[in-house]
């Protein structure tokens, strides 16, 4: 009787088998046709081409900034000033016209589009949420420079008349909403990003909450939560992780945003804190100077869109590392 | 009674949140209707059979139209589409079907990134590698949509091969079939009404990019001569018209814009409800399979 204690009994608690034995990797049989042979180097090699082109789009782009970048080092990026007069380029103000206006659009577009998914998936009858879901993806289809348009011709003279006169009003003291307002400027981009990062960030956070299993959310409303509790318990917890890659999905697409922003944002390189002012992005400094002026000056913006393209590689990877691993915890 | 008084605020607090849920949501599709009913009032009064056929006049001026626009952009998709559609498949078939490659495990990677990439950065790679050398063309610009085009393709070529079961590539295998064969006449013969929804949905979406375009086909007043000069593109010229300033062209953009969205809206519609009713139809055969088994 020595080998059943009560710790082992009939069921030790250690296993005797180590469970990582059991599984046996699968081998993959090599090619034996020829024609088998040359089908996977064809797809092989049509991969290997798209690797190199990312690649290659990244050291194209680096050697034409290199001037610009070899040139002011790191001021340029802490100096607000493009003069190509005197050839003095910096792009605080790009940038911080980028960030403010991509976080305005975040602020926006985060309660209400989470608190989309979260209808269609948990509330909404089914018909409602097959209607609303095809809405939203109508809405992600739109061409963005139909956003550009409707944003300049409707949604700023709306704000210029009804909107900010109110804000100006009774916020005026503030320093964000100080100034005069033309319609255009910081607060009509952001409203109209969050309009279009909506559909991206409802998406993947529906993708997300879909990805937990349902013990969990029943496990939660077993112990006696009510629906909003479930909620935040089980998804919003739960799902955190995925929710956050989601969330820098829609900040990188904000951020790279181009034709719409360039339409509304009224293309001034300030940095004025207020909301009413028109500003300038990157994307749409890019997209309404690039290609003119010499050779240095085109490097500078080819420096600009360096800059734009890293910083979106490291938050979409960051984004993508995010949403798998909550894929991979749950299973799909 | 405190307690009590918790549990009822609790149940009233979550029937609060849920009527809140409930109004955000409404609020996050209020836009779509906004956007629909300014492109069709403003669109709609801009329609005409000149718009289809002629060229744009000058500011000021009455009449004219966005053909060369319209041809101009057709050019390009088509351009971009046929080198872009093969590549992209053959993308597809490499993370599906080759998944456990090393090179695939990294392409997946490649294609998530180049999907969120900014397109106008896509636009500088082409300026700086086609345009610097052999100038504004048509070509650099079905060079940059074909660039957005393919990773697209591949993403949902991927997806629609996965959904087919395993057991149909096994009974290929099991008749004798080479991989390939499997491959390109059961799985793709198979698929074909999927991957083709697919792949017009990834053309719907390139059709409306005007960033890339902006510096690589620029705009071209008249219709081009050949494919290497400038070329007008729709999106590009809505662009323009919209920030010219003057009444005549900026009712031409809204036209334009009517054009694009009813292109990508009824794309969009009839495709999406094909997909949505096929992969029904591959989970019930699928499901018949186990009942048989």
């Amino acid at each position: 009787m020595k080998n059943f204690k009560l710790s082992g009994g009939l069921f030790p608690l250690k296993r005797l088998i180590d469970p990582k034995e059991l599984i046996v990797p699968r081998k993959i049989p090599k090619d034996v046709h020829f024609p088998d042979q040359i089908f996977s180097i064809l797809v092989k090699l049509s991969a290997l081409a798209l690797i190199g082109l990312f690649i290659s789009m990244a050291v194209v782009i680096f050697i034409k900034s290199w001037p610009a970048f070899s040139h002011f080092k790191w001021e340029f990026f802490t100096r607000s000033v493009w003069d190509s007069w005197r050839q003095e380029y910096g792009v605080l103000s790009l940038i911080y016209g980028t960030v403010v206006s991509s976080l305005l659009a975040l602020l926006l577009a985060v309660p209400i589009s989470l608190a989309l998914a979260l209808f269609l998936n948990e509330l909404a009858p089914k018909w409602l949420s097959v209607v609303l879901g095809f809405i939203v993806e109508m809405l992600a289809a739109i061409p963005s420079i139909v956003y550009g348009l409707w944003g300049v011709f409707v949604m700023a003279p709306f704000l210029r008349e009804s909107v900010q006169p109110f804000l100006s009003k009774y916020l005026g003291g503030y320093a964000l909403f100080s100034g005069s307002f033309y319609g255009v400027g910081m607060m009509c981009a952001g409203i109209i990003l969050a309009i279009m990062i909506t559909p991206t960030i409802s998406s993947i956070s529906k993708e997300v909450f879909r990805s937990i299993p349902h013990t969990n959310k029943e496990a939660v409303l077993s112990l006696g939560s009510t629906r909003w509790e479930m909620f935040k318990v089980a998804l919003l917890r739960g799902g955190f992780s995925g929710l956050v890659g989601a969330v820098i999905l829609g900040f990188g697409r904000a951020f790279g945003e181009t034709m719409a922003v360039t339409m509304v944002i009224g293309n001034k390189i300030s940095l004025d804190p207020s909301l009413f002012a028109p500003a300038q992005t990157m994307a749409s400094m890019l997209a309404t100077q690039y290609g003119e002026g010499d050779e240095f000056q085109l490097s500078a913006l080819t420096a600009v869109g360096f800059t734009l393209f890293m910083v979106s590689l490291i938050f979409n990877s960051l984004a993508v590392f995010l949403v798998w691993k909550i894929r991979k915890r749950y299973g799909k | 009674m405190t307690g009590s008084f918790y549990y009822t605020f609790r149940k009233h607090y979550s029937w609060m949140m849920m009527g809140f849920l409930f109004l955000l949501s409404f609020l996050a599709v209020l836009p779509f209707f906004y956007i629909v009913y300014y492109v069709l009032q403003k669109g709609g009064a801009a329609i005409n059979w000149e718009l289809f056929t002629a060229l744009p006049k000058g500011p000021g001026e009455e009449g004219g139209g966005l053909a060369n626009a319209i041809l101009g952009s057709m050019t390009m998709v088509t351009l971009a589409c046929a080198g872009g559609i093969p590549w992209g498949v053959f993308l597809g078939i490499c993370l599906s079907e080759y998944s456990y490659t090393r090179v695939a495990k990294t392409l997946r990677f490649v294609v998530d990134l180049f999907i969120s990439a900014p397109s106008i950065v896509i636009g500088i790679f082409v300026y700086i590698l086609v345009v610097t050398n052999f100038g504004f063309s048509a070509y650099a610009g079905a060079l940059s949509l074909l660039i957005i085009l393919v990773p697209v393709i591949a993403r949902s070529t991927e997806e629609i091969l996965k959904l087919v079961p395993h057991h149909i590539r096994e009974a290929g295998l099991a008749l004798g079939f080479p991989r390939w064969k499997v491959i390109m006449r059961i799985l793709i013969p198979g698929t074909l009404t999927m991957l083709f929804s697919g792949i017009i949905l990834a053309v719907a979406r390139i059709s409306g990019e005007t960033a890339p375009l902006l510096f690589t086909s620029l705009a071209n007043q008249f219709f081009a001569g050949s494919l290497s000069e400038p070329t007008a593109s729709l999106p590009v010229q809505i662009y323009r018209f919209a920030e010219s300033g003057f009444a005549n062209l900026e009712a031409m953009a809204w036209g334009g814009a009517l054009i694009l969205m009813a292109f990508v809206f009824i794309i969009n519609f009839f495709m999406r409800f094909g997909i949505f009713f096929m992969k029904n139809y591959y989970k019930n055969q699928l499901r018949g399979d186990k009942q048989l088994a």
